[in-house]
């Protein structure tokens, strides 16, 4: 589409610059894009991001191991057990702590809750982007009951902290399978409802179809991961690909677009919900009893219980809760398949009990530093969808 | 998991053979491989990893700098890489100072140009041949680079409302209570032979008092 652009030759002819945002209700939180525009053509989008920065690594390096999961959910607040995944999954690499099964299938389970939380916001957003309401009002309803799971069996709607290093904080309560499975029998009904609101949708397919086409080349280049890069056509997979915890023992497939469009990208969201959906009912299934967390007492932290009785558990704590676990000096850099697509963690030990360097390479900054590619040739309008199909949430991407 | 590392040392070993001049050392960490690379180097080692059949490290994942204030080259750039193809993953580091431009390798990733941003942001490490190396998620007008060791946590400016002036003012950082950290190791374990305040001690009996 770029090459079409006719550059006008007149030097009194300025290009109109468009500030979008930094408060713009299809900005999906504070982003300010500095346009240049040939008429209703896009030439040039210059995102300006760093509203939201918080200085999380640098936060992270002034705390305890314990201390910086929670950072993690104030990351991507839309899926924030994904985050905490990932971080997790690093420090128990440093430290070499075996997760026990049962927790691990717990994890994968929240994990897979979050993706859809995720799903749950961007593909309605998306289709409010767009032009269509009612998705918006109807998933909302769907994410409060998944958000309700989440409070369960952590106390928190959001900001959850439940995964820790060495497993997840405490089991989940009795009867609360029943009810994950009982929400999974009713919630494939929402999720045709909402398809049959949007798939075949004239307005819809006319704002998606076609629309920010990513060629499986330009995928790869742009560093696009998730539903992004598999809307291209690549079957990627961190879940298949490079398998963490349970993963490997859960039979799911990979949903892949075919045109790398607007619309495949939706498409691909929606079907890997259903997939999730499935996970989720695998884990219940297959999850054995037993410890959630590890019962090294270096790492975990002991029951209430056994405190009261026992000297050593009182240590443990003690120490636990006031200098926090001490880890090796070495690094890894260990990624998860977050909603967005790879949420990395490169973390940094020397041997303290405070990490390092904590990087986080959020999947969104990386898609969202393409827009000027993939916008390039298009209208104004059209740069919305484009964002939209990208989901982006400033929370990970300004840090 | 011993067959990946069988891999990944392969890979490695290659990797030293075939750009011996280019790759300072390599080695295994936790199953991962890091290579070290040489500062004038890294264009030419990115191209190889990027093209060679036996890397196709198509994916940049991530660009970031580290802070080593006590070493004589301060900081680290990090370039973690994906092979789609081959399902490997690779680390690349190269050392420089505060004075001393990196080559970019926007040319090879072009996703590298924020990551790129972001480390001369954040550290302060200058990036040659960038397209387009301005500040990314601090202030405009920001002072400093923020991840470096030696920058407070607090950071050095505050901005509030001024009321009488009708516009954002910024000030520098007023804290009411110092910053408090807190270094939780135990007596045991954390207590060196001279405590805190011997000094005192030693001043006063040589002085006389």
């Amino acid at each position: 589409m770029a090459e079409t652009l006719v550059k006008t030759e007149d030097p009194t002819i300025k290009p109109m610059t468009i500030n979008f945002g930094p408060q713009h209700p299809a900005a999906h939180g504070v982003l300010r894009m500095v346009m240049e525009m040939d008429g209703e053509v896009i030439d040039r989008v210059d995102p300006h991001i760093g509203l939201l920065h918080r200085g999380t690594e640098k936060l992270i390096e002034h705390k305890s191991y314990m201390q910086a999961v929670p950072y993690f959910d104030r990351l991507d607040y839309v899926a924030p057990m994904s985050q905490e995944h990932a971080f997790c999954l690093a420090t128990e690499k440093l430290l070499g702590v075996e997760v026990p099964e049962r927790g691990q299938y717990i994890r994968v389970l929240f994990a897979e809750i979050s993706r859809i939380l995720n799903h749950l916001l961007n593909v309605p957003a998306y289709a409010m982007d767009v032009g269509a309401m009612t998705p918006m009002l109807w998933a909302f309803e769907e994410r409060e009951k998944l958000m309700e799971i989440y409070e369960a069996v952590c106390g928190a709607r959001m900001h959850a902290a439940y995964f820790r290093v060495g497993g997840v904080h405490q089991d989940m309560p009795a009867g609360m399978a029943e009810k994950i499975i009982e929400w999974a029998d009713e919630f494939p009904k929402f999720l045709a409802d909402m398809e049959t609101l949007l798939n075949d949708n004239r307005i819809f397919k006319q704002r998606s179809v076609d629309i920010g086409i990513i060629s499986p080349d330009d995928a790869m280049a742009w560093g696009c991961t998730g539903p992004t890069l598999r809307g291209s056509g690549i079957a990627w997979d961190l879940r298949k690909s490079q398998p963490y915890d349970v993963y490997d023992n859960i039979d799911f497939d990979i949903p892949v677009g075919k045109n790398g469009d607007c619309y495949s990208r939706y498409l691909v969201r929606v079907a890997e919900i259903r997939e999730s959906v499935k996970i989720i009912r695998q884990c219940i299934a297959d999850m054995p009893e037993g410890p959630v967390m590890t019962t090294d007492g270096k790492v975990g932290p002991p029951k209430r219980g056994e405190m009261k009785q026992s000297m050593e558990a009182l240590i443990h704590h003690f120490k636990l809760y006031t200098e926090g676990f001490h880890v090796p000096a070495s690094e890894t850099y260990t990624a998860v398949e977050a909603p967005k697509g790879e949420f990395g963690v490169y973390l940094v030990s020397d041997g303290s009990a405070k990490p390092y360097r904590c990087k986080i390479r959020a999947p969104g900054y990386a898609h969202l530093q393409s827009m000027d590619h993939f916008c390039k040739g298009h209208m104004l309008a059209d740069s919305v969808a484009i964002l939209g199909g990208f989901d982006v949430v400033f929370g990970e991407i300004d840090r | 998991m011993s067959e990946i590392n069988q891999a990944l040392e392969e890979l490695g070993a290659y990797i030293e053979v075939k750009l011996s001049d280019d790759i300072e050392s390599y080695e295994m960490k936790n199953g991962e491989l890091i290579l070290h690379v040489s500062l004038n180097s890294i264009q030419k080692v990115s191209q190889f990893l990027r093209d060679d059949a036996r890397c196709l490290f198509k994916q940049c994942m991530d660009v970031c700098g580290v802070d080593y204030p006590e070493r004589e080259k301060r900081f680290e750039v990090v370039y973690n890489l994906l092979s789609m193809k081959h399902n490997q993953r690779i680390r690349m580091k190269v050392s420089t100072d505060e004075d001393t431009p990196v080559p970019s390798v926007c040319g090879i990733w072009p996703t590298a140009n924020w990551f790129e941003r972001e480390a001369w942001d954040m550290y302060g490490v200058f990036f040659s041949d960038h397209p387009d190396l301005r500040r990314i998620l601090t202030d405009y007008g920001f002072d400093g680079h923020p991840l470096r060791k030696d920058f407070p946590l607090t950071g050095n400016v505050e901005v509030r409302y001024d009321e009488e002036e009708g516009r954002i003012v910024y000030e520098p950082v007023h804290l009411t209570q110092e910053f408090r950290k807190f270094e939780f190791s135990s007596p045991w374990e954390g207590m060196t032979p001279i405590l805190p305040g011997d000094e005192k001690a030693t001043v006063e009996e040589g002085e006389g008092k």
